[in-house]
C-alpha cells in the first residue's frame, strides 16, 4: 500500500513539472505569436513607406548626404586620375626633352673640340694629324684618308692616311668614279651599306668634300670603320658638315702661313746677304 | 667634398680635350694629363690619383703596360683604370680586363658614355 502511494506521488511531480514546462512553452508561444505580429505590423509599415517614399527625414537627409560624398569622391578620383595622367605626360616631354638636351650638348662638346684643336695650329703637318685623331676618335674610321687638289694636273692627291699608307691610295682625276665625282660636285656621298670586308677604295663608305664657299680644296675619304661602330649618327654627319668648311680653312690656312714662312726666310736671308755686302767691301 | 684626382693617359691632344672637356661636367675634379704610358708613369710616382683613364694604343709605352705596371705596384695597385680602346672591342676589352682594368670605353667616344663609365668609380 504504501509502496502505491510513493509511486503515486511520485507520478504528481513529475505531471506537476510537466504542466510547469507546457505551461511555460504556452507562454513563450504566444510572446513569439506577440513579436512576429508586430514584425509583420512594421515590415507592413516599412513596405508602404518604401512605396510612397515617406521614411525618417533624418534618415533620408542622412542618405541623401552620402549619396552626395559618394559622388564628390567620384569626381575628385576621375579629376586626379587625369591629372596624374597629365603629370606623367609632362614626365615623360621633360625626360625627352632631357635626353634630346644632353645628347645635344654631347654632340656640341664634339663639335666644340673638334674646332678648337682645327684652329690651334698654323703648322700644315700638325692639322692633317688633327683632322686624323678627329676622324679616328671622334666619328669612329679605321681606314680613311685626306686628300688634296692639284691645280696643275685636276686630280686629288693623297696627303695623309689612317690604316693605310698614302702611297697605296692612286691619285683621282676630278670627275672620275665617286670618289672624283664628289670632287667635281661638291657633295658628299656616304654608303648605304657600311659593314664591308676589307677596303675598296674605289668604293667608300663616305667622302665628303672640304670647301672653302664653294671651292673643293680636298677631300675626307673613308674607307672602313671601326668594328664597334655599326652605323653613322647625328653627331657624324655634324662633324662632317665642321669638317668640309673648318679643315678646309684650316689646311688653307696652314699652306699660306709655311709658304709665307718660307718666303719670310728667303727675304731674312736675302737681306742678310745685302747687310753683309758692305761689310765685305770695307 | 675633397677632390678627385684623375689622370689622363692619352697620345691624342684632340681626345685628351675631350675627355676633360666632358668631366669638368663632374666638378669637384682635378684633372692631370698624360701624353703616353711613360708620362703617366712619371706622374703616377709624384701623386695620388682616384681614377685613371688610359688609352690603349700609345707611343713608347703603350696602356696594357702601364696597366701591367700599376697593378704591380703595391702602393697603386687599388687605383680603379678605366681602359679606352679603338681596336675590336672585345679583344681589348679582355685583353685589359685579364690585366686589372676595371672597364673600357671604345672609340668614338661620346661624352655621356664616358661620364656614366666615370661616375662609376668616383661616386
Amino acid at each position: 500500500m504504501e509502496e502505491n502511494k510513493i509511486g503515486s506521488n511520485l507520478e504528481n511531480v513529475k505531471g506537476e513539472e510537466f504542466l510547469q514546462i507546457f505551461y511555460k512553452g504556452a507562454e513563450f508561444t504566444k510572446e513569439l505569436m506577440a513579436e512576429n505580429e508586430k514584425l509583420r505590423f512594421k515590415i507592413l509599415q516599412l513596405e508602404e513607406a518604401g512605396k510612397t517614399g515617406s521614411t525618417d527625414p533624418n534618415l533620408q537627409a542622412e542618405l541623401q548626404n552620402l549619396e552626395s560624398k559618394i559622388q564628390s569622391l567620384k569626381e575628385d578620383k576621375e579629376r586626379l586620375l587625369q591629372r596624374h595622367k597629365e603629370v606623367e605626360q609632362e614626365n615623360k616631354d621633360f625626360a625627352d626633352r632631357y635626353l634630346e638636351v644632353e645628347e645635344e650638348n654631347n654632340n656640341l662638346a664634339n663639335l666644340y673640340i673638334a674646332s678648337h684643336q682645327l684652329h690651334s695650329t698654323l703648322d700644315y703637318k700638325e692639322v692633317l694629324r688633327i683632322i686624323l685623331e678627329i676622324v679616328i676618335n671622334l666619328v669612329g674610321a679605321e681606314t680613311f684618308g685626306i686628300m688634296l687638289l692639284d691645280e696643275k694636273h685636276n686630280e686629288m692627291v693623297t696627303v695623309a692616311a689612317e690604316g693605310i699608307e698614302p702611297q697605296e691610295i692612286a691619285n683621282i682625276k676630278i670627275g672620275n668614279g665617286k670618289v672624283g665625282e664628289v670632287a667635281a660636285q661638291g657633295e658628299s656621298f656616304f654608303a648605304e651599306d657600311l659593314n664591308r670586308e676589307g677596303i675598296d677604295l674605289n668604293n667608300p663608305v663616305a667622302c665628303v668634300p672640304l670647301k672653302i664657299k664653294e671651292d673643293v680644296i680636298g677631300l675626307l675619304v673613308i674607307y672602313t670603320l671601326l668594328t664597334q661602330k655599326e652605323s653613322f649618327k647625328n653627331i657624324d654627319f655634324e662633324l662632317f658638315n665642321l669638317l668640309a668648311g673648318h679643315a678646309a680653312t684650316a689646311i688653307y690656312s696652314a699652306k699660306l702661313y709655311s709658304l709665307s714662312e718660307r718666303k719670310l726666310s728667303t727675304i731674312q736671308g736675302f737681306l742678310g746677304l745685302l747687310s753683309e755686302t758692305p761689310q765685305a767691301q770695307a | 667634398m675633397a677632390k678627385h684626382n684623375i689622370l689622363i693617359v692619352e697620345d691624342s691632344p684632340t681626345m685628351r680635350q675631350l675627355i676633360i672637356f666632358s668631366l669638368k661636367r663632374i666638378g669637384d675634379c682635378n684633372l692631370v694629363e698624360a701624353s703616353d704610358g711613360v708620362d703617366g708613369w712619371k706622374k703616377l710616382s709624384g701623386q695620388e690619383f682616384d681614377l685613371i683613364l688610359t688609352d690603349i694604343n700609345m707611343p713608347v709605352m703603350d696602356g696594357l703596360k702601364l696597366v701591367s705596371l700599376i697593378r704591380n705596384d703595391e702602393k697603386k695597385q687599388e687605383i680603379p683604370i678605366i681602359i679606352i680602346t679603338t681596336e675590336g672591342a672585345e679583344e681589348d676589352k679582355r685583353r685589359g680586363l685579364a690585366l686589372g682594368a676595371n672597364d673600357y670605353i671604345a672609340k668614338p667616344i661620346q661624352s655621356h658614355t664616358l661620364l656614366n663609365v666615370v661616375k662609376k668609380y668616383i661616386n
